[in-house]
């Protein structure tokens, strides 16, 4: 089906005084954005588990030596992670089983990554995701937007301007983590990610506060992904979104 | 490209019925995925042990290990510190195998050239040989790195010298603690690199009691765990000799 076309006609239509043919349509028809193109979906739906393995492995790896805190002067504001903490999750001390899942799902991770990198960039999906000019400014405004402060929220294509920074942002923690994540395994024959990183000591905090980011992402994403609701939702299962009132659209 | 653009290039209008009949194939192969997902995640942790290790993943640690045989670059050295970043105060990585008292004057080196053929060593004979220093980052597996100082003769000079030749085109080294209770398996190339040394100084002192004393393999390209303390004997194989940890689930390799 050519979509141009259809679009077009559609358009001319509304136009026409005649209301008949078009009320007709509306009762048998929808009108259904193809948004999340059938790869895109595979590689997200891919990535959530695979990504969750590797926190949850990389966690019973630093368990082994969880050291860091955050400190102001001497006053330790929160160490990660408490005792309390690893029994919650049901994370008992096992370093070599964490070293075994992380060291082999970190492939599917990378494997993915790269697939979905690879397809962003050929098919041209990058053009909705990466920030524009305008993101900058607009994802203030959809923030604001979101946080109920303005009843506006700026015109977006596929995703809004601050959908546009956190999503591409991701990617860049992604490799970040991989970069930071070989410079930790083999500090000696990759040893221009050790170099990158700034040191072995740098390259595992950086790996440890990627990993936080994600948890960050994963959190404020799950939330909105509840308050945009179904529709939105499933288009990450189906593809396409339903367009609930066409004017809508059209007038904005 | 405008916002119309975007809606007009992706708006496509289906029947409702269609519409439905896509939705619910997607949802339906969604569900099988998550189902697929689960019954993988339940069949991986099911699967029997290999040395510790679930199986599947005890493979892919093994094929993560050729990868990193192959690709070994044994002129790429561990980062060399000056001895002003030394730590003075040295963390023990290990107990196990470690004995507080042994009989000095009677402890030799085994070196097994052949079964039946162990040359025996004194450390005065080790120590006649060239020594080297080695100031590195120390990396435990659990996390914790230390720039620590070692000195030593390097493998590779001990073996040269001793004309173990035929023996370094075997594949690995295998090494024990003096009690047998701790042991290490090394492959050649790595046991070869010009930092791997038979350390027999800390600090420029002789190596403490809990640090190996009186000999212990430092080899800066490898984990905490593979730096043996209290060495008794040394052998070599073409087969993988036991590895203490790597009988509990670790990696064999355990390279840097």
């Amino acid at each position: 089906m050519d979509l141009d076309e259809s679009m077009s006609t559609e358009s001319e239509m509304s136009q026409e005084p005649v209301v008949s043919n078009s009320q007709m349509k509306e009762a048998k028809m929808k009108q259904v954005i193809k948004k999340h193109p059938l790869a895109i979906r595979w590689f997200h739906w891919i990535n959530f588990p695979v990504i969750s393995i590797m926190i949850w492995s990389g966690l019973l790896i630093y368990w082994a030596n969880s050291v860091y805190q955050i400190k102001i002067g001497d006053a330790v504001i929160y160490r990660f992670f408490s005792k309390d903490f690893y029994k919650a999750l049901h994370i008992p001390y096992n370093l070599a089983k964490g070293m075994s899942f992380h060291f082999a799902f970190a492939w599917l991770f990378v494997i993915n990554g790269i697939l979905y990198v690879a397809y962003t960039v050929f098919s041209g999906e990058w053009r909705y995701l990466l920030p524009n000019k305008k993101s900058f400014k607009e994802a203030w405004q959809v923030l604001l937007h979101d946080l109920h402060i303005r009843t506006t929220s700026p015109p977006q294509q596929k995703y809004n301007a601050a959908q546009r920074i956190a999503y591409s942002a991701i990617i860049f923690m992604g490799i970040g983590s991989v970069l930071s994540g070989l410079a930790i395994y083999k500090p000696v024959q990759f040893s221009w990610t050790l170099f990158l990183c700034g040191g072995y000591t740098a390259a595992r905090i950086e790996h440890f506060i990627f990993t936080l980011g994600y948890v960050l992402f994963f959190l404020i994403h799950i939330l909105q992904v509840i308050i945009t609701g179904w529709n939105n939702f499933q288009a990450m299962i189906s593809g396409l979104e339903v367009i609930k009132n066409e004017k809508n659209i059209h007038a904005k | 490209m405008s916002k119309q653009d975007y809606y007009s290039k992706r708006t496509k209008e289906v029947s409702k019925s269609s519409l439905t009949k896509k939705l619910v194939i997607s949802f339906f192969v969604f569900a099988l995925m998550v189902a697929s997902g689960i019954f993988a995640w339940k069949w991986l942790n099911n699967q029997p042990k290999e040395q510790g290790a679930l199986k599947p993943l005890r493979k892919v640690l093994e094929a993560n290990e050729r990868i990193l045989t192959t690709t070994f670059d044994s002129s790429k050295k561990s980062k060399v510190y000056s001895e002003r970043d030394a730590v003075k105060k040295v963390r023990v990585n290990g107990w196990i195998g470690i004995k507080k008292e042994i009989d000095t004057v009677a402890w030799r080196l085994q070196v097994v050239r052949k079964p039946g053929d162990t040359l025996k060593l004194t450390l005065d004979d080790i120590k006649k040989l060239p020594k080297e220093d080695v100031i590195f980052d120390f990396k435990c597996i659990e996390g914790w790195s230390q720039v620590t100082h070692w000195a030593g003769v390097p493998l590779k000079t001990f073996m040269e010298y001793y004309h173990l030749n035929e023996q370094e085109q075997m594949k690995y080294v295998g090494l024990q603690t003096i009690d047998k209770k701790y042991y290490v398996g090394i492959d050649m190339p790595s046991a070869l690199q010009s930092q791997t040394i038979l350390c027999y100084e800390l600090n420029n002192e002789p190596l403490p009691m809990n640090q190996g004393y009186p000999l212990r393999l430092i080899i800066p390209v490898k984990y905490g765990i593979k730096h043996i303390k209290q060495i008794g004997t040394i052998f070599f194989s073409n087969q993988k000799p036991p590895d203490y940890w790597a009988e509990r689930g670790y990696d064999y390799y355990a390279g840097l």
